[in-house]
């Protein structure tokens, strides 16, 4: 599977949405399944799904999908 | 020696116990690892610490550093991740007793980092790491002193009371994730925090305590392994007094 794959699991499995919706442009509180709560499941299956251990500040910052991809990259995740 | 509340109360159980070279974190450790658990632990002393190691053999892991590094609670956190974490007990502490007017803002800011602030690091890390199996227990060690106040104490008292605040707070945020956050308030234990005290200051303490003698580490260290087992799957959010009676 690829980390885009991975990605998008993640994010479908996190807030519990169609994997279609995991987009880019997909922002934090922008839908009711991705709030404060969801964040904190989500922080936990990226942290699992890629075996890095996240900065509090990459946390507050991953505001959108491609954010996310922004930051796992930063801890060596590529996305090519 | 008493047995172990169950001998596999916490079997495959993968705790992390912050200071466990000291009097209460060392029994902590020993009783979770006589119950199945592996068992990592941190302390700042590394003789003290690899002697502790020695006598578990099997199924322990020694982490050195200090829990107000930053830096090195992280490194920490990521080489255990992988692995999953089910329990944290935050024994590392200090305590330095002096008079309202003659605490210096040095001494109550050490106080806050240890006991508040280290503790507080690993709540939020092993939270994180337990999300993930939506399942874990934290225990943190506040005081009957953080609880009651005590006069001559007020810098460990503050640092306690935060410990209290935490617990609470996160006990309500993480409890979504079936993640139980819970705290023991001991009253007077005898460990090394209290190895100076005088007969003369030790009675007159014995003399508010209803059952007119110390509490052992051993006796807080079986409170903390019950909280980590399941036998407490419905309790958080509480701070459970261990104090011989004395705030009756």
């Amino acid at each position: 599977m690829s980390n885009q794959q991975k990605l998008v699991q993640s994010f479908s499995s996190a807030l519990a949405i169609a994997q279609e919706q995991v987009q880019d442009l997909l922002a934090y509180n922008s839908i009711p399944e991705w709030d404060s709560t969801a964040h904190m499941i989500l922080i936990a299956e990226l942290e699992g799904q890629f075996d890095v251990m996240l900065d509090t500040d990459d946390i507050i910052d991953m505001s959108s999908v491609g954010k996310a991809k922004e930051i796992l990259t930063k801890h060596g995740v590529s996305f090519e | 020696m008493n047995k172990p509340l169950a001998s596999a109360a916490l079997q495959g159980k993968r705790i992390l116990i912050t200071g466990a070279t000291g009097g209460i974190g060392q029994w902590v450790a020993k009783l979770c690892h006589e119950s199945g658990a592996d068992v990592m632990l941190q302390g700042r002393d590394t003789a003290k610490l690899d002697a502790l190691c020695a006598t578990l053999t099997d199924r322990v892991k020694c982490f050195q550093y200090d829990v107000t590094d930053e830096h090195a609670v992280k490194r920490t956190f990521a080489q255990i991740q992988s692995d999953g974490l089910d329990g944290l007990v935050n024994c590392a502490g200090i305590m330095q007793d002096s008079a309202l007017a003659m605490t210096r803002l040095q001494s109550v800011r050490e106080q806050f980092d240890v006991n508040a602030v280290g503790s507080f690091l690993h709540l939020q890390l092993a939270s994180r790491i337990m999300m993930r199996k939506r399942a874990g227990s934290i225990v943190n060690l506040s005081s009957a002193v953080g609880e009651q106040g005590s006069g001559g104490q007020i810098g460990y008292a503050m640092s306690k009371a935060a410990v209290t605040g935490m617990t609470k707070s996160a006990a309500k945020e993480l409890a979504p994730f079936n993640i139980r956050v819970n705290a023991v308030a001991p009253g007077f234990i005898d460990t090394d925090l209290v190895a100076s005290y005088s007969e003369g200051k030790r009675a007159q303490i014995f003399s508010h305590i209803p059952l007119v003698r110390a509490g052992e580490a051993k006796e807080v260290a079986d409170l903390i392994s019950f909280l980590l087992s399941d036998h407490a799957a419905y309790i958080t959010g509480q701070i459970i007094g261990i104090d011989g009676g004395m705030r009756l």
